[in-house]
């Protein structure tokens, strides 16, 4: 540990001291380093048997579930790294080099920090590198410090993480009670001998709010779209996966209370997919709308995490497995296509020099390989097949429909909720990515763009397609991943999974032949309509607009009006409110307005701003005895000591 | 196999018995049956025309819609014979296949930069997204019903001890309504309308031509293809000799025909503000159903 704390330290100093250019080779080096190194390490993990401990030193113990997080965490960081080099360039010009240098210095720290999270069990440890790991994520949000907003939206994401930690510090201490120091190992102890509720709820606060369940979310909305876009891929992608890591972390320590702790996570988890979901159709900041997306996700993934702990409770082996390898696999597949989205969102803003996807439009003709990129990510994130996302949704139902066959009353309810959320947040995805795809990439520009927008660089490209390879490869050959995701679901959380394998299999199987069959069906239907109209030329003519000619790109439809219906079908639980136009009474021909809609996150107003609100209240009220004037200080200094006398006359203290 | 076939066989009905039925009970002559897929032949052998604007999206997502409800068809029972594609969950499938279908209308509907085709695409969204429970909802009941997770098995209703044909009418009834909902019939949408801001399928479509358009309306006859065979599958036994069952899905799908004609001839559509009400309640029916199933299988 301390080695490797003094090795990074020393690529920080060689970092700061070096020119700008190589600073970035060593960066790259470093970070290829650090991920052939553990990428080894975690392989080495998945592949023996037994949790190997033998194979790092001191504090750190890698067993299979740590060893597929940070495989994951390896892949995105490269991904993120390499756009990282295409993305920073305009900045390269109007940024201070040591500025630049320290965001290369923190994507080190964030890497190598993330990487530590999972490996270590040590209390003391795991909470400085979790620790660096949010301090070097807030230096990488607050990379545009100049713009408006980006330092609040730092400072808040700091200062929740930190409510977070104290959250997991807590539990720690309660649960390594009696313990000689504080350790995730002791709460097996714990767990046997304690009821389970409160220490669980402790750790699902502390780490719910780095994953951004449903309550404890405010942070990600404004982060997100405050970072650089390969920042925001990494944090969404792997970053907030180490909430769920950790939550997965205490589950496999639990002992009792399964029935409650489940119905608990499958609630929360529920509200919060729809919740994340429900709010992203509503925004019109691409960014933002990702961001709400992680929380659906996040939702999914702990839909998939509630049933596993549900199953446990009532023996079900294949609601438990199918449930948490639900979870694990969507966690895969949202770092993948989730980084891909927010890189091809940053490639979109980087050449528009916005985030309101009303301003955008037409630009497939301009990016094509961005916009196929996009159009791949949405798709598989809508959970549609024949894409990843779809595996890790039929895992989940699969559990669902399991536990809904064999049903108690109590629990039927449970899952039949987890079920409509399930398919709700399929159909809302679906007409939120739909909305965002086609207002960005298809149709005309709604407004002129500053410049011609041209196609990402190589860089930028590249690391967009880079995880559309796993995502299509997923999605089609199901069959080559499910066998060895149920073995390491079965050996991180002791299941039988041989049972449930088979018949998994065989569904994978079959959706691999409805996957090809799909993609046969669609060349051969695509020859056959070449041969159809070989005798003609394909031609183009004007859209259709009803009879009148003088159609312009304004009166497109835009994502206000896509979403219209469904805002008003909302309005109960999400306010959209929008600036009134009025019209003064000299006013005989209207004058130029600006018109602005928005939703507000009712959670951020009452649960963070009234809060806020009221402690400052309070200060502002306290400062009436702040005078400034020496006398006054002398005198409270006096009642103080007098007070003091007091208590101790009276033996209150 | 041959419940493809009879698949395929039914969609080459369905919408001329629709048509001639509207036709018979208006009192005019009407075309004939075929009349549909004549016209779906003609649209085959044209060219094509793409709007100025739109770009690779409209020209490859006519044939991703079309070839994911091909596929979706794959998995569908007909009365005891078995589908080409069953495994356990195959429903998820289905109706993700049936949704991606969907998603590639939708982004087709956008790449004209037509001011009317996102009115369509957004109450197509709107509408597939609320009447998707209802279809889990029925398959969550049956699989407490049968204890089964496959299509294939599933629908296999009168099979079982406390079937009543109640069940298989009350599904047959979500069903249905389900395939009004999703082919964008009366009383949702009207396919005959004239008028660009009351359409929905037919306004996504206005800039898709040719060869596009057939393969699209291909797909929509196939869509109701499927949604009758589960509506057979659920009323009739399967375990019939094979003619019984032939004849009988013939006239199970013949009179889903005429029925579908008849709501059309007598009943208006409604208002674009009323239908998400409708549609809610087509999946509270659906809530209801479940829960009489609880009730059937002692769960209370």
């Amino acid at each position: 540990m301390i080695y490797l704390l003094i090795f990074l330290l020393v690529t920080a100093f060689l970092i700061m001291v070096i020119r700008q250019r190589s600073a970035l080779y060593v960066t790259g080096l470093t970070i290829l380093t650090v991920v052939v190194v553990s990428s080894v390490i975690s392989i080495k993990c998945l592949i023996s048997a037994d949790t190997a401990t033998g194979l790092l030193p001191a504090p750190f113990i890698c067993d299979r579930l740590s060893a597929f997080f940070i495989l994951i965490i390896n892949f995105t960081v490269i991904t993120g790294f390499l756009y990282s080099t295409g993305y920073l360039k305009p900045y390269l010009k109007n940024k201070p080099e040591k500025w630049i240098k320290l965001h290369y210095l923190a994507l080190i720290w964030l890497h190598a920090s993330m990487i530590m999270v999972p490996l270590l069990r040590n209390g003391f440890w795991f909470l400085i590198a979790w620790e660096i790991m949010t301090l070097a994520s807030f230096i990488l949000v607050i990379f545009e410090f100049d713009e408006k907003g980006t330092l609040k939206a730092g400072i808040s994401y700091l200062i929740q993480m930190h409510v977070g930690m104290v959250f997991i510090l807590l539990a720690l201490i309660l649960s390594s009670r009696g313990f000689n120091g504080v350790s995730f190992d002791n709460l097996d102890f714990y767990f046997r001998h304690n009821s389970n509720w409160p220490v669980f709820l402790l750790f699902f606060t502390g780490f719910g709010l780095k994953a951004g369940f449903f309550l404890l979310h405010t942070w990600l909305p404004d982060a997100h779209p405050a970072a650089p876009s390969h920042v925001s891929g990494i944090m969404s992608g792997v970053m907030i996966k180490l909430g769920i890591y950790g939550i997965l972390r205490i589950t496999t320590y639990l002992s009792a209370d399964f029935a409650q702790i489940g119905a608990f996570v499958i609630i929360i988890s529920a509200i919060t997919g729809l919740f994340g979901v429900m709010m992203a159709i509503l925004q019109h900041d691409v960014k933002k709308l990702l961001a709400y997306h992680s929380i659906e996700n996040i939702g999914i993934i702990g839909l998939g995490i509630g049933l596993g702990i549900f199953g446990i409770s009532s023996g079900n082996t294949f609601l438990s497995a199918a449930g948490f390898a639900g979870a694990l696999l969507h966690t895969l597949n949202h770092s993948l296509f989730k980084s891909l989205l927010f890189y091809s969102a940053g490639s979109v803003i980087n050449q528009v020099h916005t985030r309101d996807v009303e301003q955008m439009g037409g630009l497939m003709k301009f990016m094509p390989y961005t916009g196929w990129a996009f159009l791949i990510g949405s798709v598989a994130i809508s959970g549609l097949p024949p894409l990843n996302g779809f595996i890790s949704e039929f895992l989940i139902y699969s559990s669902l429909f399991n536990g809904i066959a064999s049903p108690e009353f109590n629990k039927l309810i449970i899952l039949f909720i987890a079920m409509l959320s399930l398919v709700l947040i399929g159909g809302l995805a679906l007409l939120c990515f739909t909305k965002v795809f086609s207002v960005i990439f298809l149709g005309q520009n709604r407004t002129a763009y500053p410049h011609q927008p041209a196609e990402a660089n190589k860089a930028m490209i590249f690391s967009q397609f880079l995880p559309v390879i796993p995502v299509v490869l997923i999605g089609f050959f199901p069959v080559l991943i499910i066998k060895p995701l149920l073995i390491l679901t079965g050996s991180i959380f002791s299941l039988e999974t041989t049972a449930l394998s088979g018949s998994m299999f065989a569904s994978m199987s079959y959706i691999s032949i409805g996957a090809v069959s799909l993609l046969f069906l669609f060349v051969a239907v695509l020859i056959i309509r070449t041969y159809a109209v070989r005798k003609y030329n394909v031609k183009t003519g004007p859209t259709w607009g009803c009879g009148y000619t003088a159609v312009d790109s304004r009166q497109q439809y835009t994502a206000t009006s896509f979403v219209q219906e469904y805002a008003n079908l909302a309005q109960p639980v999400i306010k959209t409110g929008h600036s009134n136009i009025n019209y003064s009474d000299d006013e005989i021909f209207a004058e130029k307005r600006e018109f602005h809609t928005h939703s507000d996150d009712f959670v951020k107003s009452k649960l963070i701003f009234k809060p806020v609100e009221f402690v400052l209240n309070l200060f502002r009220r306290a400062a009436v005895f702040q005078t400034g004037r020496l006398q006054h200080y002398v005198l409270y200094l006096l009642l103080f000591l007098l007070l003091i006398f007091l208590l101790t006359f009276l033996k209150v203290i | 196999m041959t419940a493809l076939i009879l698949i395929l066989i039914t969609s080459f009905f369905t919408a001329g018995l629709i048509v001639r039925t509207k036709s018979i009970v208006s009192g005019r002559k009407g075309p004939g049956v075929f009349q549909p897929w004549k016209n779906v032949l003609v649209l085959l052998r044209k060219g094509l025309i793409y709007s100025e604007i739109s770009g690779i999206i409209s020209r490859i997502a006519p044939v991703i819609v079309f070839a994911s409800v091909a596929i979706s068809s794959l998995m569908i029972p007909v009365a005891g014979f078995k589908p080409l594609l069953s495994f356990n969950g195959d429903f998820i499938l289905f109706a993700y296949l049936v949704a991606l279908a969907r998603f590639m209308m939708i982004i087709a509907s956008f790449d004209s930069g037509s001011s009317f085709e996102g009115m369509g695409a957004s109450r197509e969204a709107l509408y597939g997204m609320l009447i998707e429970p209802a279809l889990f909802v029925i398959i969550a009941g049956l699989v407490i019903f049968t204890g089964q997770f496959s299509l294939s098995t599933l629908f296999d209703l009168p099979g079982e001890a406390n079937y009543n044909l109640v069940y298989g009418l009350i599904i047959s009834y979500i069903i249905g309504n389900i395939t009004l909902i999703e082919n964008s019939r009366v009383p949702v949408d009207d396919p005959k309308t004239h008028l660009e801001l009351t359409m929905i399928h037919e306004v996504m479509v206005l800039d898709t031509s040719g060869f596009n358009l057939g393969i699209i309306q291909i797909a929509s006859f196939f869509k109701f293809a499927i949604f009758g065979s589960l509506i057979a599958s659920t009323l009739i036994p399967w375990n019939l000799p094979v003619h019984w069952r032939i004849i009988l899905f013939a006239a199970v799908q013949i009179l889903f025909a005429v029925i579908i004609g008849l709501i059309e001839s007598f009943r208006t559509r409604f208002k674009m503000n009323r239908n998400q009400q409708y549609i809610l309640t087509v999946t509270l029916i659906s809530v209801l159903l479940f829960v009489v199933i609880l009730f059937t299988k002692n769960i209370f």
